[in-house]
């Protein structure tokens, strides 16, 4: 049986460096054909497409939308995502109502920046209310259940329902959508050729800011987990606690306290992501249950518990979604459950889940 | 898990081998229960209305032989499935491409003899597939990838125009006519309906006491010690899968002829998680749990709103009241209404007892 910090690998980037090449020496093949797909993809997405690869593949503009879409979805995604697979990592607790945590973030953050104009302030409006949900949650039903995880799934799932419920009952079933502030309205030019006029000269790619903005935001936020996890004692103190959580508590750390913790900034998330989407989309109801799908996907492709793995869980079903949508509509989710079945097949930890 | 340990493993009936001239009235006053349903149901439309005969209680046994099919899978196979809603929604989906709708462009309008074991085959595979991606992982897994599952199918009915029509689905859809009995009227479709209902109770019951349901339930308890013995757990598992799917489809083409229709949300996220619901209500200890939730389901879902607005509240909270209902159940009985009637029971015997002695 290992420690609780058993698993931990070496941090230095010397090491990491090295492990690299040893994986390429390991696998030439493997690295060869990573190569080439890597550079045909930044081909893809850099360079003009030639008028006969047009034909067959349709126009750039339409293909870089769609991958421009993926990859800012996929960073919604991984602000739902991320609290989700923590807290399943964590306590082993499937919260069912977290889709109901975007939801309610949404609306609160729509309220708050109707009641103050401010779009950055919502976000903290959004951030504490939900965090006080989850930490009621953990506090009041789930510890009292602890280690009985179906129950702890079938209460999230009751509680799922009384919340979409209350939320319809205050807001209605119209969509909201959140007023994208001044500063960030309009689209921004990006140095990338979608196409190229009959007078030789470039079109380039106009995108919105908006997104571009928040997706930047995702990836702060991802990083500085990454590094709260890896850099800070309560991040080693989580890292320990989804690796072996009863020895955790046997060390004499007060895994209680840690649990609450990670409820409320999960939860935060959630409903800071619900923000996010209320500018992107809006919000509505079922979206709760869109979003629990999309997390659902997302930690089962990532898998379970790893930060890194809902990144690029995040990052695959957001794109295989706007993909979907672009190129075959009939059969749009289909894909991402190809994909699913796949990964299940596979590797069933999911990509980067451990057993 | 201890919400799924609660079956019997000592199956009821199982020890009585008597062959005196009182076995006969033991077997009675054992059944006595379940017999005294059966009745009531039977002479039932000779009191009942229609609307009470076909909405209340042919919808409510429809609901419980799918949500029978849940409780065999959760409650002696351990593995809390949310397909199977989806598994009678491919069913049903697949009585209307191949039998009759309103719309000629998809339906074959074939005769339904061979549209419905075509449907029931279809939808068998299905629930097959889904176990044997179930079956890769264990516990919680399986009901998060069975949700995603269902989910994906939701979504693909919504978006699919060629095969499902949309959001739109199907209308049209009339039970058959057969052996010269139009069984869309409201009389032959609950004879109906309940003998599938009785069908698919002692069909589980039968498989839970035989070997293979055996097999299952020691599976559910250590699937390593079982392995270890010999069994195929993988193997055990998805059969079970199959056949809870057999039980779900028939409740699925039931599903369709009596609404008259089918869309994507008659089998969408929604449903699959009320059918857990009502699983979970009843009580995942004994095939009958999966009927009594059903009834306690609709009977709230018919008459909530007038009762709602009754006591001055909104009757349009139907769903928060489900919810609550729910959440005092899975908080104070986990193991549902069968588990209250057997501490009552329990209770009676032991007091009774006392006051004898």
């Amino acid at each position: 049986m290992t420690t609780a910090f058993g698993n931990e690998r070496p941090a230095d980037g010397a090491k990491r460096g090295d492990a690299l090449g040893r994986w390429i020496g390991r696998h030439p093949v493997g690295a060869l054909v990573l190569a080439v797909v890597v550079i045909f993809a930044l081909w893809l997405v850099l360079a003009p497409w030639p008028p006969g690869f047009e034909a067959i593949f349709g126009k750039k503009r339409l293909f870089i939308n769609a991958l421009f879409n993926g990859i800012t979805l996929g960073g919604l995604y991984f602000l739902v995502a991320t609290g989700f697979t923590l807290i399943f990592g964590l306590m082993r607790n499937v919260n069912l109502a977290h889709g109901s945590l975007y939801l309610f973030g949404g609306y609160m953050g729509y309220e708050a920046t109707q009641w103050t104009g401010s779009w950055l302030f919502s976000y903290v409006i959004a951030f504490i209310s939900c965090a006080i949900v989850g930490v009621a949650m953990q506090f009041l039903i789930f510890r009292r259940m602890e280690g009985e995880d179906l129950r702890q799934t079938l209460v999230t799932l009751g509680l799922s329902i009384v919340f979409s419920d209350l939320m319809v009952w205050v807001w209605g079933g119209n969509a909201i959508q959140i007023d994208t502030p001044d500063w960030l309205l309009g689209p921004v030019s990006t140095p990338i050729v979608v196409a190229v006029k009959s007078s030789g000269e470039a079109v380039f790619l106009r995108y919105p800011s908006v997104r571009l903005v928040i997706f930047a935001a995702a990836l702060v936020i991802g990083i500085g987990m990454w590094l709260a996890l890896h850099r800070t004692r309560i991040g080693v103190m989580i890292r320990a606690g989804v690796d072996d959580r009863d020895m955790l508590s046997v060390l004499g750390y007060r895994v209680q306290l840690l649990f609450v913790i990670v409820f409320a900034f999960g939860a935060g998330l959630a409903g800071m992501a619900g923000i996010v989407g209320g500018t992107f989309q809006s919000i509505s109801l079922g979206e709760d249950s869109h979003f629990l799908l999309a997390s659902l996907q997302v930690v089962i492709v990532g898998g379970m518990g790893s930060i890194p793995g809902a990144a690029l869980g995040a990052i695959i079903i957001g794109c295989a979604e706007q993909f979907g949508q672009t190129y075959f509509q009939n059969y749009a989710t289909v894909l991402t459950f190809v994909i699913m079945v796949v990964v299940l097949a596979i590797r069933p930890q999911g990509l980067l889940g451990r057993r | 898990m201890a919400l799924l340990q609660t079956t019997d493993s000592v199956p009821l009936g199982a020890q009585d081998e008597q062959r005196n001239s009182s076995a006969l009235s033991r077997w009675l006053s054992r059944h006595a229960a379940i017999l005294l349903v059966g009745l009531f149901m039977l002479i039932l439309p000779a009191v009942a209305g229609d609307f009470i005969l076909v909405q209340v209680f042919g919808w409510a046994m429809i609901l419980g032989i799918i949500a029978l099919s849940l409780m065999f899978l959760a409650g002696y196979g351990g593995m809390v499935s949310l397909a199977q809603m989806t598994v009678a929604g491919v069913s049903g989906y697949m009585i209307t491409v191949f039998g009759a709708s309103s719309l000629p462009t998809i339906s074959l309008f074939w005769p339904w003899w061979v549209a419905a074991p075509i449907a029931i085959a279809i939808a068998v595979a299905f629930g097959a597939l889904t176990g044997v991606l179930a079956s890769r992982t264990e516990g919680i897994y399986t009901l998060m990838i069975t949700l995603a599952i269902a989910a994906a199918f939701f979504y693909l009915t919504l978006q699919n125009w060629p095969i499902f029509n949309g959001f739109a689905g199907f209308t049209t859809i009339p039970a058959p006519v057969a052996f010269g009995i139009n069984w869309k009227h409201p009389l032959p479709l609950y004879y109906l309906i309940l003998f599938f209902a009785a069908l698919s109770y002692l069909l589980v019951v039968y498989v839970a006491r035989s070997p293979f349901g055996l097999a299952l339930q020691g599976i559910r308890d250590n699937p390593r010690r079982m392995e270890a013995i010999g069994y195929n757990v993988t193997a055990h598992r998805v059969a079970g899968f199959a056949f809870a799917a057999l039980i779900a489809s028939i409740g699925g083409i039931l599903m369709v002829w009596l609404n008259n229709q089918i869309s994507p949300g008659s089998t969408g996220v929604e449903a699959s998680i009320d059918l857990l619901i009502i699983a979970v209500v009843g009580g995942l200890g004994h095939p009958i749990g999966a009927f009594l939730g059903a009834i306690i389901y609709v009977v709230l879902r018919t008459f909530a709103l007038d009762s709602l607005v009754a006591v001055g509240l909104d009757g349009r909270r139907f769903q928060t009241l489900i919810g609550l209902t729910f959440l005092v159940i899975v908080l104070f009985s986990p193991d549902g209404v069968i588990g209250l009637w057997r501490r009552w029971v329990a209770r009676a015997r032991t007091t009774g007892g006392r006051s004898r002695s």
